[in-house]
């Protein structure tokens, strides 16, 4: 019981800091522009792809820092050249053309690379068990990943609450127009946003990519989970986004642990329910065959309940 | 318009009608559509399979196709959804092509296959076929079986019974624990397992029997953590696609070291994500010889020449060239491509098919009557290697066609 309670925590840590890294850019770029950005997961996937490519020819390292910048480069171009020019039709143009960049990334990686998953391989440095509890292992991948997700998370809380920058940027989310007046250039600060988002999502990828499979689809999979982090903790908010992803991260894994259902729940107090009753499928299920929908189940609920989700101020 | 410019494009208009003319064929093609996956986490499974399809086409077109006509494949995206493939489906009966084939996901072969039959029963006149090569849900040729299907895969309760066969003979095995995919398919995997199991094997407990949601799962540790908590020895999984190649690496990270016993754990980038770890311990049931390590000369040479083409994928699904070959002998039978008369070719039909065995089509049920067999994961004495990685699969036992066959509960209702 020890094992599965410690691997599960463990396991848990290391999907919620990986939906961590997806979703901080997400809620920045949203508290930024008001726009869900549809296409930030296919950045996610550009990452991937982009390290698995250049992972061939000059090796995983340099790789994990070069893709991230890569793709950063070009979320700073879709933002330049794209989104700045539709921003004056509204909110609605630029979700569509978010909506439209998702679905040309995802044709253009299934043109280049295929359709067929990629045999993207964690390096070889890595690809050994750091510790062993019982019968179960911990890859030394994972233990990476947690490093550099917490690594990640420290350095955008420094630069956003101990520097110039982030002061600017902090501004220019809620007061744009005195920051213009102030002197800044504001939408250069939302192409930086917008790169660095980008850039971050990318790098989720590129680490992301070996453990949890590199194919055409692997946006479409991760995309909808990174929403619900984002509502839940609150739109805009940094903190929110951290707390949220864990909390999703640990109850999705520790729901897959339990095998407890409603009429087991019941049997157990002492109430059995009649087989032939057309309610009887239902109690059947269980905690662990629902848990990939219990994310979306805490989402609805937020938004009944809280609306603003855990620390944002404004309601979706 | 400059005089050089109009030249050119009186130029252009010439060759273009020029072009129209030549290329007006004698004979249209005979249309068979191909409705799979073709984007989304199954969209590797769903292309190979449309490669599959194209390169036995190529084989039947260059011998001279069909009733001195070209069979033509028409690829059509149903994204695995049940709601998309009646979509797709009805566009299929709007342009009048006669053939449909599907395999992946028996939630859609079902779907298909009632929308065919009230579609066949009511409109007389332009029926359609419904030709499964992978979906294998017992169901099909069983309780919801009728004559408009026809399947060429080995169903699931036939491979479960050549499997459970295999596991009977490994006294090490005590505690099993089964996993699959929340839908018709994952069901009758697990619920075969208890019976048969049961049967062959009353000392083995089962500790866990576990479903989860179809393509929807990113990361199986935890699954994985489970499974070692249950003290399991072995491991049965009808996974496919996304969820096989994500299971086996979860497995892999998490030091799970217990022999699998898998319906589909191989080619589309599986057996590269199962890589080492999985030497001698992934074992996979199928209907076909496995390549190695002496694979039957048809075979051989088809895969070389797959190989050729697509260096990248596997001939995984041998059964594709079965079915379509089985449909053009149909056809020819038959002498048109009328649906009912084609229907009627294809009931009893025999042919050999790449392993150089002998198959039959059941009149009874549809299904078709095959050997199975079953091979292991390694790369000793590999000639034929999947997912171009080194490893592949290593034939281990066969069972005959008699001995595989299964009961039907079929009531077959034949159109008067």
């Amino acid at each position: 019981m020890f094992q599965l309670i410690f691997f599960s925590l463990l396991n848990g840590l290391v999907y919620g800091m990986l939906l961590f890294m997806l979703s901080s850019g997400l809620t920045l770029i949203f508290g930024m522009m008001g726009v869900l950005n549809f296409a930030h997961a296919s950045f996610y996937m550009l990452g991937a792809y982009f390290a698995f490519t250049l992972g061939l020819h000059i090796g995983f390292w340099p790789a994990l820092v070069i893709a991230p910048v890569l793709v950063g480069l070009l979320g700073a171009l879709v933002e330049r050249q794209g989104l700045r020019r539709v921003h004056g039709f509204g909110h609605i143009a630029e979700l569509i053309f978010t909506f439209g960049v998702a679905i040309l990334i995802e044709e253009v990686v299934q043109l280049v690379w295929g359709r067929p998953a990629k045999s993207y391989q964690v390096p070889v440095l890595l690809d050994f068990p750091l510790f062993r509890v019982m019968s179960s292992s911990f890859p030394a991948y994972k233990a990476f990943m947690l490093v550099v997700a917490v690594a990640i998370f420290a350095f955008i809380f420094v630069i956003l609450t101990r520097t110039r920058a982030g002061l600017i940027i902090q501004a220019s989310l809620t007061h744009p127009g005195m920051v213009a007046m102030l002197g800044h250039n504001v939408p250069r600060v939302f192409m930086v946003v917008f790169g660095i988002g980008s850039a971050l999502a990318a790098l989720a990828g590129v680490i992301a990519g070996p453990v949890l499979g590199t194919f055409p689809g692997m946006a479409q999979v991760l995309g909808s989970i990174v929403f619900v982090v984002v509502v839940i903790g609150g739109l805009g908010s940094l903190t929110g986004a951290f707390v949220a992803s864990l909390l999703i991260g640990i109850v999705q894994t520790f729901a897959v642990a339990m095998d407890v259902s409603v009429g087991g729940a019941l049997a157990a107090v002492g109430v059995h329910v009649n087989p032939g009753s057309a309610l009887h499928d239902l109690w059947k299920v269980t905690i662990a065959q629902v848990a990939p929908i219990l994310p979306y189940v805490l989402l609805v609920l937020m938004l009944i309940v809280r609306p603003t989700g855990l620390f944002g101020t404004r309601e979706t | 318009m400059s005089k050089p410019k109009s030249v050119l494009v009186l130029a252009v208009i010439v060759t273009l009608l020029a072009g129209l003319a030549s290329s007006a064929t004698p004979a249209d093609p005979i249309r068979i559509a191909y409705v799979d996956p073709l984007s989304g986490p199954f969209a590797a499974t769903g292309e190979n399979g449309l490669n599959q399809f194209k390169y036995a086409t190529d084989a039947i077109n260059k011998a001279g196709g069909v009733l001195g006509r070209q069979l033509e494949i028409v690829p059509l995206d149903n994204k695995v959804s049940p709601q998309e493939s009646l979509i797709q489906l009805k566009k299929v009966i709007g342009d009048g092509i006669p053939f449909v084939f599907q395999g992946n996901s028996s939630g859609v072969a079902h779907a298909i296959s009632d929308a065919v039959q009230k579609h066949n029963e009511r409109n007389a006149g332009d029926r359609v076929l419904y030709l499964n090569y992978s979906a294998v849900d017992p169901a099909l040729t069983n309780e919801k079986c009728h004559y408009w299907h026809f399947r060429f895969d080995a169903h699931a309760d036939m491979k479960m019974a050549a499997l459970t066969d295999v596991i009977a003979t490994n006294k090490g095995i005590k505690k099993m624990y089964i996993i699959g995919q929340d839908y018709s398919f994952g069901k009758a995997v697990a619920e075969a397992a208890v019976a048969m199991l049961g049967k062959k094997r009353p000392d083995i407990t089962i500790v866990g029997n576990e479903l989860h949601p179809i393509g929807k799962v990113k990361d199986f540790s935890p699954y994985v953590q489970k499974i070692v908590a249950a003290g399991a020895d072995a491991v049965i999984t009808g996974n496919w696609g996304a969820d096989m190649i994500a299971l086996a690496k979860a497995a892999n990270d998490g030091g799970l070291k217990v022999p699998f016993y898998t319906y589909y754990a191989a080619s589309d980038g599986v057996t590269a994500a199962i890589g080492a770890a999985g030497i001698d311990r992934i074992r996979l049931v199928h209907e076909s010889h496995p390549g190695n390590p002496n694979a039957p000369k048809a075979l051989s040479d088809y895969i070389i020449g797959y190989r050729k083409l697509h260096p990248q994928n596997d001939v995984n699904q041998p059964r594709i060239h079965t079915g379509l070959n089985m449909l053009a002998q149909a056809i020819k039978r038959a002498g048109t491509t009328d649906v009912d008369k084609v229907a009627a070719a294809l009931e009893g039909a025999e042919f050999t098919n790449l392993s150089g065995d002998q198959v039959v089509m059941r009149r009874e049920d549809h299904q078709l009557q095959m050997p199975i067999y079953i091979s292991v994961h390694t790369n000793k004495n590999i000639k034929h290697d999947l997912d171009a990685s080194g490893f592949g699969l290593s034939l281990e036992s066969k069972v005959d066609r008699d001995k595989a066959t299964q009961p039907s509960t079929c009531k077959m209702q034949r159109p008067s």
